[in-house]
């Protein structure tokens, strides 16, 4: 089965600023796993339903009851930018 | 007179509780290995000199009190760098997590703090778990004790190299697509994968949730048993933890073969697989055959499809798991004008080329109009390997197989084609997309002197008929050599 990817899409959605060479490069390696990956395709599945877990387990829960955390101070030594015990960002939102 | 590097964990054990050395000299021994071997092997991404010294300390105290001690009080023990270690650096091999220093300890390293073991260090790995030869590491290849032109296999390819070596007398790693057992069967030594849910995933960075699982590697199947008993049980911070009983992994360590039913998967037989390392592998069955093992040829028709489902099952889950990478919380950050063009610069910097590769993957398997053609497919096909080993599993108690289909590759041999690497993992993928357990135990050399590594698989919670049969091919096997580098005296 041939496959035609967007790569630029693909990047974009992935938060990965890549160049145009390195888009390319990819696109192509990409499309040979995805050929070869494709073979699930062959297989008659109709009617067989999908494991996403190997354990085939639901929820599961804990009491709501107050435990341990991480210290603060501790996780916010690790950020690259923080403005008190705040992690800081560039702008998200453009000024009205 | 014996180095204390070459002992296996047993040997250690018992040298320990007997007074007949110390946790301070054991790890001497092992420092001393790893300085004449480290600058050839890069094993290790950081050997923590203090936080050892300190453990040794304490280990010698309690074990000089008479106080309460395990088996792994005072043994110096390897964590591959994706395992989180409070205070010490770890960074997946990724130059993203370059100087991160982790607010919490593994699940997997409270046990073994607690058990007494003395952590020597983080070791090298394909970045954040995604290759088969360690050649993906942002921080450089590690190399092979037996020859190292050759790589360790991957991704566990810095632990499974301590440990062949003697710069550690075990070691953790993470299977996800085989990432324990082939480079245990590339390095000559044992590596093991657990069922899924026995050994809680906390702390453990995540890259295919589904699929990834924490395991030993070390020297003897005996020392694999003795570190998964403190590794595994239910832990409330895993939600995919399994919440009840535990194996007995050493029940079966003296039982023989006698009537067990060992099934050889064919699917993993003859095409693709090396001449020599299929002859090995059929010796080891016959000799099983003559301790009373009864061998059949099983079929698992699916098994051609389970590489191909990994490639889209691995990269979706990765996709999502990485996707915490983003310039806010830790690690590296480049900046942007905004928040997306910081995230999109931070990740183009600090992911290397096999980890953008499956990114970029994973995100187009899950994109909308692929999703039910890739992965949902995938997950179907998985529903069908899991059928297929439940059915074996009403015929056998067993399956066996090779580890890897070949030893030890070049340096560079696979570098630039993704499929062929992928490759390096068709016999153990398998047993990640159904939870199963399964073992490499070492079987022999090949002609150029590499080792060739036997693989056991089992039904879910199967260990203790898993370590039986593995107990039984190491006996069998007496493979006793040890890699040249391992060789290399005080004289240096």
């Amino acid at each position: 089965m041939p496959i035609d990817i967007d790569i630029a899409k693909v990047a974009r959605l992935a938060r990965l600023a890549l160049s145009d060479e390195e888009l390319d490069l990819y696109r192509a390696q990409c499309e040979v796993v995805l050929e070869h990956a494709a073979l699930v395709q062959a297989l008659p599945t109709e009617g067989v339903e999908p494991t996403s877990h190997p354990l085939r387990r639901t929820n599961a829960f804990r009491e709501d009851v107050v435990t341990e955390c991480l210290d603060t101070e501790e996780v916010l030594a690790q950020a690259p930018d923080r403005d008190g015990n705040y992690f800081r960002v560039p702008p998200i939102l453009e000024e009205p | 007179m014996t180095d204390l590097a070459d002992l296996t964990l047993s040997e250690a054990t018992s040298g320990l509780q007997g007074g007949e050395m110390t946790a301070v000299e054991l790890l001497e021994a092992v420092h001393r290995r790893a300085t004449m071997t480290e600058a050839q092997l890069h094993a290790y991404l950081n050997i923590d000199r203090p936080g050892a010294a300190r453990a040794a300390v304490a280990a010698d105290s309690a074990l000089g009190k008479g106080a309460a001690v395990s088996k792994l009080t005072g043994i110096p023990v390897a964590l591959k760098d994706n395992l989180v270690t409070r205070g010490l650096e770890t960074t997946c091999s990724s130059k993203i997590l370059a100087g991160y220093l982790p607010p919490y300890d593994a699940t997997v390293v409270g046990r073994l703090r607690e058990a007494g073991s003395v952590i020597v260090g983080k070791t090298n790995l394909d970045e954040f778990a995604m290759g088969s030869s360690t050649e993906n590491s942002a921080y450089g290849t590690s190399r092979n004790p037996w020859n190292p032109e050759r790589v360790p296999g991957g991704s566990s390819g810095g632990s499974a190299a301590a440990v062949a070596v003697g710069s550690a007398l075990a070691a953790l790693g993470s299977d996800t697509g085989g990432s324990i057992r082939q480079p245990a069967s590339l390095c000559g030594i044992v590596g093991m994968k657990p069922t899924y849910g026995l050994v809680s995933r906390y702390g453990l960075i995540a890259f295919a949730s589904s699929l990834d699982q924490i395991g030993p590697l070390t020297r003897t199947v005996t020392d694999s048993v003795t570190v998964l008993e403190a590794l595994a049980g239910y832990d409330p911070a895993d939600s995919t933890s399994h919440p009840g009983a535990v194996p007995d992994f050493r029940a079966g360590l003296e039982r023989g073969v006698a009537g067990l039913r060992i099934g050889v998967v064919s699917e993993l037989s003859g095409e693709g697989i090396d001449p020599q390392v299929q002859a090995a592998v059929a010796r080891m069955v016959t000799s099983l055959e003559g301790e009373g093992a009864k061998v059949t040829e099983v079929s698992l028709p699916s098994f051609e499809y389970a590489l191909s489902a990994y490639y889209l099952i691995a990269p979706a889950e990765c996709s999502a798991n990485l996707a915490r990478f983003d310039g806010v919380r830790y690690g590296l950050r480049r900046d942007g004008d905004t928040v997306e063009e910081m995230m999109a610069n931070t990740r183009a910097e600090g992911f290397g080329p096999e980890v953008t590769r499956r990114i970029l993957l994973g995100t187009y398997a899950l994109s909308a109009g692929y999703y039910d053609a890739f992965y949902g497919q995938a997950q179907r096909v998985r529903t069908l390997i899991l059928n297929d080993f439940d059915s074996a599993y009403g015929q056998v108690d067993v399956l066996v197989s090779p580890t890897s289909p070949t030893t030890a590759f070049e340096v560079g041999a696979r570098a630039t084609d993704p499929l062929a690497m992928y490759m390096s993992d068709v016999c153990t993928i398998p047993s990640n997309l159904s939870g199963h357990p399964g073992i490499s135990v070492p079987v022999g050399l090949d002609d150029a002197g590499l080792p060739i590594g036997f693989q056991v698989m089992a039904p879910a919670l199967g260990e203790e008929v898993l370590f039986q049969v593995a107990a039984e091919v190491e006996r069998i096997a007496g493979f006793s050599e040890r890699p040249a580098l391992a060789n290399s005296r005080a004289d240096i």
